[in-house]
């Protein structure tokens, strides 16, 4: 029982992984750093969400999105609606010309709530939402690019250019959306105060169990049949096509997956810093999103964790301690990972750290004795 | 929307809109130049274009200081000297690039995408750390000042005019480089059959490097007459860089008639919206119409025929 089980939701080297990366977020991170830099990672690992979709729909896909805060911001911006309507009651707000509406549409001259604020108002409606929005968003993205066949960089180029769609009109619809500022002062969820130090470790803790969901719903994908015609698919497209598979219908499935995960990150990023704004949907967020996922390992699910957490860190400490330098270490490691390290971290893991593992449980005999790698295989050459 | 204007006021307004949309047209046409020579021939995403483009800015901007310092009276030239200068720093960075960057990565389109977006990082950090964060903008010679009066409604600025002159030209001598020069024909051939075209004997690493370089080069000069119409800073480059590539995958990639048919029609909707809603939902309209249309023909407007 147990084998079938195993390989349908990943190898035991892919559970030794999530073992390792469960105990270092729920335990050690938790255990050894306070509260204000618990958050921060708990917010880095929102970004985890983005780059585990990126893993799944360019590293095995073959699909490069360009777009991907642009799902992470629909999330994220269904979520903050809500609270934002939540915080505004009319008691709180009576000091606006309008009491009951958000307090950036009462500064745009807005007098009632536009309509598609409404629904926000129900807490099922949201949580729906988050889901459901960015996942027909890009299913309708995906059935007009995929049914026509257009992919590699022409698809790039024209997620990046809905990418910088969404900002303009995000920032420019001031009064709907709360312009380049977006959506502040964000206070409860259900009556229930997100501000305080002991809700961030709630929500660490429940954004560590959904991306352990995440983690197993991916490698349920990637280990599935579904997941082996993504990667042939990947190489040869063609043959794929003529073995009489729907090439699009799989790339629309794959890129769909990776929005709604992505929103799902988004969503959890609005509760834990507090605000949504545009500047997390635009082009250089999403593709700082892609160089996540490349620095861990555009095979790898896990590495893409390990890529968001790693990258995160060294900007925030490098923007701290030397800010000029930060964009040159930025350029550096989108110029070195494609050229030097085309796998990223689970690609130095691989051809590394495992040979090393495998002669030292060679001698013990058992626990590595299958095919040891950082959460899958990894394949030479990498996406096209 | 059209209420409170007289016909003529109208008829004004679309000719003072649509003249501002040819400026627009011209800086689009000069930066998609290049990216269509790179992109179209050789398949290449530069996500640094735009960094190419401001470093001839930069380039025009020292020169107007120093003419205006140590020779001024030379300064009503010194713009077309500093033309050339951003021609030829800009391509020289471009070779430089090919060589130590972009060649290792011809087979894999993507991974140039990435690798060039740290490109302009780095480059943006550059100029900040070099010219300072802030915008800076040239001061013209005076020939180039003011506007000529067309009715007495209409008046058309001079810079303006010389911005299309200069276009005109740069596209014209563009056209017969590729498609009247030995050079171009190498260029054209590589670009449909590499592995022939190493064959019968074009060096064919050279004639990359090449292309890349004048690509480059032609960027470089559109960052030159760019400071004509607006101030230049380090992150000036990264505004244009999406609408650029639009411009030409709109246009069909592989088709130089193309690019300029869709940066005339991209610019001049936007400029001509822009008049009667805001800026934003203008550019917002627009792109989305260009990515509409994109998703209904892929292609784009004008395609070559080619056997892959």
């Amino acid at each position: 029982m147990s084998t079938t089980f195993l390989n349908r939701f990943g190898s035991r080297a892919d559970y030794i992984g999530i073992a390792v990366l469960m105990t270092l977020i729920v335990v050690v991170l938790p255990l050894t750093v306070d509260i204000f830099r618990l958050n921060l990672i708990g917010k880095y690992l929102t970004y985890a969400f983005v780059a585990i979709g990126l893993v799944l729909c360019w590293g095995y896909g073959g699909i490069l999105s360009l777009g991907q805060g642009v799902f992470f911001g629909l999330g994220g911006y269904c979520m903050a609606m809500f609270l934002k309507l939540e915080a505004s009651t009319p008691e709180a707000t009576k000091i606006q010309s309008t009491p009951g509406i958000p307090d950036f549409m009462d500064w745009n001259q807005l007098t009632e709530l536009p309509w598609f604020w409404e629904p926000f108002h129900s807490f099922g409606f949201t949580l729906i939402a988050i889901i459901l929005i960015p996942t027909l968003f890009a299913f309708v993205i995906g059935l007009a690019m995929f049914k026509r066949r257009v992919g590699g960089v022409y698809f790039a180029i024209i997620t990046q250019a809905i990418a910088a769609i969404m900002t303009i009109l995000i920032i420019g619809q001031q009064g709907y959306t709360g312009g380049v500022n977006g959506i502040t002062d964000l206070r409860t969820l259900l009556g229930w105060d997100i501000r305080t130090d002991e809700a961030k470790y709630v929500l660490y803790f429940v954004n560590a169990a959904l991306l352990l969901l995440v983690i197993q719903l991916s490698l349920f994908v990637r280990h599935s049949k579904l997941g082996r015609i993504m990667v042939a698919m990947r190489d040869k497209e063609d043959r794929i096509r003529f073995s009489g598979y729907s090439v699009a219908n799989f790339k629309i499935f794959i890129f769909c997956f990776a929005a709604a995960v992505s929103a799902i990150g988004g969503a959890m990023f609005t509760l834990q810093v507090g605000f949504m704004s545009p500047s997390f949907v635009g082009i250089v967020p999403s593709i700082e999103m892609v160089i996540f996922a490349a620095v861990g390992g555009r095979l790898s699910i896990l590495g893409a964790v390990y890529g968001a957490l790693l990258v995160n860190f060294a900007k925030t400490s490098f923007s701290e301690a030397f800010p000029e330098l930060w964009l040159f270490a930025m350029g550096a490691l989108f110029i070195g990972v494609v050229l030097a390290f085309p796998n990223g971290l689970a690609g130095l893991y691989a051809t590394h750290v495992v040979p090393f593992i495998r002669s030292f449980s060679a001698r013990r005999g058992g626990l590595f004795d299958r095919s040891v790698t950082f959460g899958g295989r990894v394949e030479e050459g990498g996406a096209k | 929307m059209f209420d409170g204007y007289t016909m003529s006021e109208l008829g004004s307004i679309f000719a003072m809109q649509g003249f501002a949309g040819l400026i627009l047209f011209s800086v689009f046409v000069l930066m998609a130049l290049g990216l269509a020579i790179i992109f179209g021939q050789m398949g290449v995403i530069n996500m640094a274009h735009g960094e190419f483009m401001i470093l001839g800015a930069y380039v025009t901007y020292l020169c107007s200081n120093l003419f205006s310092t140590y020779l001024p009276g030379l300064f009503d030239i010194y713009f077309f000297i500093a033309m050339v200068l951003s021609f030829i720093a800009a391509g020289a960075l471009g070779m430089l690039v090919e060589w130590s960057l972009i060649r290792h990565l011809y087979k894999r389109p993507l991974d140039t995408l990435l690798a060039t977006w740290g490109l302009s990082l780095i480059l943006q950090q550059l100029y900040r750390s070099i010219f300072g964060a802030r915008e800076v903008g040239v001061s013209l010679p005076d020939w180039l000042m003011g506007s000529y009066p067309l009715t007495e409604t209409i008046e058309v600025p001079i810079n303006g005019i010389f911005v299309m002159v200069l276009t005109v030209l740069i596209t014209t001598a563009v056209y017969f480089l590729i498609f009247r020069s030995g050079w171009g024909r190498q260029v054209r051939a590589v670009t449909q059959n590499r592995i022939m075209s190493g064959a019968v004997g074009i060096n064919t690493e050279r004639v990359d490097r090449l292309t890349f370089g004048i690509g480059c080069g032609i960027a470089g000069i559109a960052g030159s007459a760019f400071t004509m119409i607006g101030s230049t800073g380090p992150t000036a480059g990264q505004l244009y860089i999406v609408d650029t590539f639009l411009v030409v995958v709109f246009g069909g990639a592989q088709s130089l008639f193309g690019t300029i048919a869709s940066a005339f029609a991209i610019s001049q909707s936007q400029s001509a919206m822009e008049f009667f809603l805001s800026g934003s939902m203008a550019k917002v309209l627009t792109l989305l119409t260009v990515v509409g249309i994109l998703m209904l023909r892929p292609q784009g407007l004008f395609s070559l025929k080619i056997r892959r």
